[in-house]
C-alpha cells in the first residue's frame, strides 16, 4: 500500500535538492565560519547565500535574517529579546489565545517575571478582532505578537491590517509575527507589512529540523538570549549550523518558486478534499473558515469519534495525519485552539488535521478519500455508548 | 595484587543435592549479566564466586546487584599471602577511605578469617598485628570493636582478600532454578513489579501483552517493549508475545452487556495467556492484580477471572497498597516508563459502570454470545513475537 503523508503542518519531507546541498556542505564546507582561513571564509559565504534565499522568500534584506535552532528559538528570541530590551518603557504585551506553545510558554515565562500579557480571544473562525486589539493597546504596550497562520486550524490573522494599525501609533509597540506555518505557502512580506520581527522554521519548508530564522527589521534592537562568541552580530552566539543553514536556504529558494508559480495548487488540493469529504461523510464538521483559511491546512471533526483512534485507523490505511486531542484516559489533552474557537467537545475530541504540501499529488488526494471513509466506517461502529 | 569482586550467595537454600544445580545456574546468570564487560572472568571457589579481570568496576557492581541469588558483594584486593603485602594494601584501603571521610577520628576494627591453616599466623594474630600497624601509620584511627565505622576484612584462603565494603544485592534465587511462568504485562505500574517479584524466586518469565491498535498507538507498544527490556536486566533474555486484541474487544462490545466488558476481556486475556504459557512450557501465570484496586480486582471479579484458566495464577502484589507497588517500581527502575502517558484510547471499551460483584453464571452466559474459540485462535495466529 502506498503511504500518503498528509501531516505537512507537523513537518515536511526534505526535498532532494536540500539533501544534496546539505550533504555537499557536510562533506566539503566543514570549516568554522569564524575561522580566519579560507575554509572559514568559504563557510561564511555559504551562510551568506542561504541568507539571501531566505531574504528573497520574505522580500527583505539578507542582513535582516538571523539563523536560529528552529521556530521555537526564533519565537523565544523575538519575545524575550524584545521584552528585555524594552522593559523600561513598559511591561505590557499582547498576543492571542491560539498561539503555538513556543509563544504562549515564552509569555508565561515573562508573566512570571512581572510582565503583563493580554490574550486576545478568537471568533468561531479562529480569527481575532482588530477592534479587540485596538482596545487592548495601552501606553505601556511594548510588544504585539500575532501568528500568521494557525498550525492546528489554518486560520489566518489580519496581519497587514495589524501592521497598519500599529504603524499609526505614536509609541509603536514592536510587532512580531510567527510565520512558521505560512512562509512559502502564503505571501508574507514583513518589510512591506509593518512587521518588525518574524519567525520561520526550516523543517516546514522541506529543509531539515534544527534550523530556523528570525527576521529582524533593520533598526529594531532586541537583546540576545544566548551568550557566547558573538556570532551573527552578537545576536545569536554559537557556531552556526552551516549544513542546516544551507538546507534552509535551499528549501526557501525552492518554496519561493512554488509560491510564485504554483500558488493555487495547495488551495486546489484543499478544496478537493473538502468537496469529497462533504459528499462521502456528511457528518464531518470543518473547524475554522474554509474559504478564509490557509491553503494547506484543514481541521475536520467527526463527532462521536476519537481523533487519536481515527488517526491510528488511518495509519493502518497508510495515511498520516494529526489529531486535535491526544486521548489518554488519565488526562484529556484537548486542543487549546479549538477550545478558544468554541468548538463543541464532541467535535473537538473527534477532530483530525489534514495538511498538504506542494509535494502532495492529486492522485494521493483521490486515494485518501476512500481510505478515510474506510477508517471512519470501521471505527464508528464502536463509538462510546 | 589484583582487584576482584567477591560474590556471596544465600546458603540457606543450598541444602543437599540442589546446591550444585543452584550454583551452576547462578554462575551462568552472572556470566550473562557481565557479557558487556570485555575479558571479564568469573571464578568459583569455596562457596562463593569472584569476578576478575575488568576495568570498569562500577559497571560490574551495577550488573551484579541485579542478579537474583546474590546476597551481597564486596570489591576486594586479592594479594599474596604475605603479611608485609597484606599490610601494604590494608594501608591503601584505609588511606583511600580517609580521603573521603570528613570527620576527624575514624573508628575501625580488623576482622580476620583464616581458611588456610598453613598460614603461620592465626586470625587473632593477624587482626592484632595488622591493627597495630595501621594505628601506627594513621593517627586519625581509633579501635572500636563493637560499632566501628569501618571494618577491614582479611580473608586468608588460596590468596588473601582484603575489603571493607559489603554491598547488599537483590537476594532471591537464580532465575531458571524454579521453572517458568507467563507474565501478563500491561503498560501500567503493577505488572512489571509482579514479574520482578516472581523472577526473584528463580522463575524464568515469558511475557504476554495485549495490543489494541488503533485504540492504542504503537507508542504504547514501544513502552511495553521498554518495560520488558528493563525486566530483562534482572531476568536475562525474555520473549514478549504481543497479542492483537482489537477484534476480541470489538466483538465483546457489540454482543455483550456493557458493564461486563472489562471482566469478559480479562477472562479472554487469561485464556490466551494460558495457551501461550502451555506452548512456552510455562506452568503458571503471573498478574499484577491487587485486591480491590479497580473494579476488575474485587475478590468476586478475581474469582470470575480465575475461573477462566486451570493453571495456577500467581498474584504477588495481591496484598500490596498502590504506594508500596509504586515504591518498588521505582527501585526496580520501571516506574518512569510505566507512567508515560500513551496508554489506552480504548475508553470506548471501558464500561462507565463496571460490575464489581460479577456472578460467574451470568458472565459465562455473556461469554457464550461470542465465538471465543475462533477469536482466541485468530489472536494466537497473529502474535508478534519479540525476543528481548
Amino acid at each position: 500500500m502506498k503511504e500518503i503523508y498528509l501531516d505537512n503542518a507537523a513537518t515536511t519531507p526534505v526535498i532532494p535538492q536540500v539533501v544534496e546541498a546539505v550533504t555537499d556542505c557536510l562533506k566539503n564546507d566543514y570549516g568554522n565560519p569564524s575561522s580566519m582561513h579560507r575554509l572559514g571564509i568559504r563557510a561564511e559565504k555559504r551562510i551568506k547565500d542561504a541568507k539571501r534565499h531566505v531574504a528573497d522568500l520574505l522580500k527583505t534584506e539578507p542582513e535582516e535574517i538571523i539563523f536560529t535552532s528552529g521556530g521555537t528559538e526564533a519565537n523565544n528570541m523575538a519575545l524575550l529579546g524584545t521584552a528585555y530590551s524594552r522593559m523600561r518603557r513598559g511591561k505590557h504585551c499582547i498576543t492571542t489565545a491560539i498561539e503555538h506553545p513556543s509563544v504562549l510558554q515564552a509569555f508565561a515565562h515573562l508573566e512570571n517575571q512581572g510582565f503583563e500579557v493580554t490574550y486576545l480571544p478568537v471568533d468561531a473562525d479562529g480569527v481575532i478582532s482588530l477592534d479587540d486589539l485596538h482596545k487592548s493597546i495601552r501606553e505601556d504596550t511594548i510588544l504585539v505578537s500575532v501568528m500568521h497562520v494557525n498550525n492546528e486550524t489554518g486560520s489566518i490573522q489580519p496581519i497587514r491590517e495589524i501592521g497598519v494599525m500599529l504603524a499609526n501609533r505614536p509609541r509603536k509597540p514592536v510587532f512580531h509575527v510567527d510565520a512558521i506555518q505560512s512562509a512559502g505557502k502564503l505571501p508574507v512580506y514583513p518589510s512591506q507589512w509593518g512587521i518588525d520581527l518574524l519567525s520561520v522554521s526550516g523543517h516546514k519548508i522541506h529543509a531539515p529540523k534544527g534550523i530556523g530564522a528570525l527576521y529582524i527589521r533593520s533598526g529594531v534592537r532586541i537583546q540576545p538570549i544566548l551568550f557566547g562568541g558573538n556570532q551573527q552580530d552578537g545576536l545569536r552566539s554559537g557556531t552556526e549550523n552551516i549544513s542546516g543553514i544551507v538546507g534552509m536556504g535551499e528549501g526557501a529558494k525552492w518554496i519561493a518558486r512554488q509560491l510564485h508559480e504554483n500558488s493555487d495548487y495547495l488551495r486546489k488540493l484543499k478544496y478537493t478534499i473538502v468537496e469529497k469529504v462533504k459528499q462521502a461523510l456528511p457528518d464531518a464538521v470543518f473547524n475554522g473558515n474554509i474559504d478564509n483559511g490557509a491553503p494547506h491546512i484543514l481541521n475536520i471533526g467527526f463527532p462521536g469519534l476519537k481523533g487519536e483512534v481515527l488517526l491510528h485507523a488511518l495509519e493502518e490505511e497508510g495515511v498520516y495525519v494529526s489529531s486535535g486531542s491526544a486521548c489518554s484516559s488519565r488526562d484529556r489533552k484537548l486542543s487549546h485552539v479549538l477550545k478558544a474557537m468554541g468548538v463543541d467537545d464532541r467535535v473537538l475530541e473527534g477532530s483530525i488535521r489534514v495538511s498538504v504540501s506542494y509535494l502532495t499529488t492529486e492522485e494521493e488526494i483521490e486515494e485518501f478519500i476512500p481510505r478515510l471513509v474506510r477508517a471512519v466506517k470501521r471505527i464508528e461502529r464502536f463509538t462510546r455508548r | 595484587m589484583e582487584k576482584v569482586i567477591l560474590i556471596r550467595y544465600g546458603e540457606i537454600h543450598l541444602k543437599g543435592l540442589n546446591r550444585p544445580y543452584f550454583e551452576k545456574k547462578l554462575l551462568e546468570n552472572i556470566k550473562k549479566s557481565l557479557r558487556h564487560i570485555p575479558d571479564v572472568k568469573v571464578v568459583r571457589a569455596q562457596g562463593r564466586f569472584y569476578v576478575e579481570n575488568y576495568a570498569d568496576e562500577a559497571a560490574v557492581i551495577d550488573a551484579l546487584t541485579r542478579v537474583f541469588g546474590i546476597v551481597s558483594i564486596s570489591p576486594a584486593y586479592k594479594v599474596e599471602k604475605d603479611f608485609e603485602v597484606m599490610t601494604e594494601y590494608s594501608k591503601k584501603i584505609i588511606e583511600k577511605f580517609l580521603t573521603g571521610f570528613n570527620k576527624g577520628v575514624l573508628t575501625f576494627k580488623v576482622e580476620s578469617r583464616r581458611a588456610d591453616k598453613h598460614f603461620p599466623m592465626n586470625s587473632m594474630e593477624i587482626s592484632r598485628q595488622l591493627g597495630a600497624s595501621l594505628l601506627r601509620q594513621f593517627p586519625r584511627l581509633k579501635v572500636d570493636v563493637h560499632e566501628p565505622e569501618l571494618t577491614l576484612n582479611v580473608e586468608v584462603r588460596e590468596f588473601c582478600y582484603l575489603y571493607h565494603e559489603v554491598i547488599p544485592c537483590a537476594g532471591g534465587m537464580p532465575v531458571g532454578t524454579n521453572g517458568k511462568a507467563a507474565l501478563l504485562l500491561s503498560g501500567g505500574i503493577d505488572s512489571p513489579v509482579a514479574g520482578w517479584m516472581i523472577a526473584k524466586r528463580g522463575v524464568k518469565l515469558t511475557a504476554v501483552h495485549y495490543h489494541s491498535f488503533p485504540y492504542t498507538s504503537d507508542r504504547s507498544k514501544e513502552k511495553v517493549i521498554e518495560l520488558a527490556r528493563i525486566l530483562t536486566r534482572y531476568t536475562g533474555s525474555m520473549r514478549l508475545h504481543v497479542v492483537p486484541f482489537t477484534r476480541i474487544q470489538q466483538e465483546l462490545y457489540e454482543k455483550c452487556p456493557d458493564q461486563q466488558l472489562t471482566i469478559l476481556m480479562r477472562r479472554f486475556m487469561m485464556k490466551i495467556a494460558e495457551k501461550i504459557a502451555r506452548k512456552e512450557k510455562a506452568s503458571a501465570l503471573v498478574t499484577g492484580e491487587s485486591i480491590g484496586q479497580v473494579a476488575s480486582q474485587t475478590i468476586e471479579s478475581l474469582v470470575v477471572t480465575n475461573d477462566a484458566v486451570s493453571m495456577p495464577v500467581f498474584r504477588p502484589l495481591i496484598g500490596f497498597d498502590k504506594l508500596d507497588i509504586m515504591n518498588l517500581a521505582q527501585t526496580i527502575g520501571t516506574y518512569e516508563t510505566s507512567i508515560l502517558p500513551y496508554e489506552d484510547c480504548c475508553t470506548i471499551f471501558t464500561p462507565k459502570h463496571p460490575v464489581t460483584q460479577p456472578r460467574l453464571n451470568k458472565i459465562l452466559e455473556s461469554e457464550a454470545l461470542v465465538d471465543g474459540n475462533i477469536l482466541i485462535k485468530e489472536a494466537l495466529e497473529n502474535i508478534e513475537l519479540i525476543e528481548l
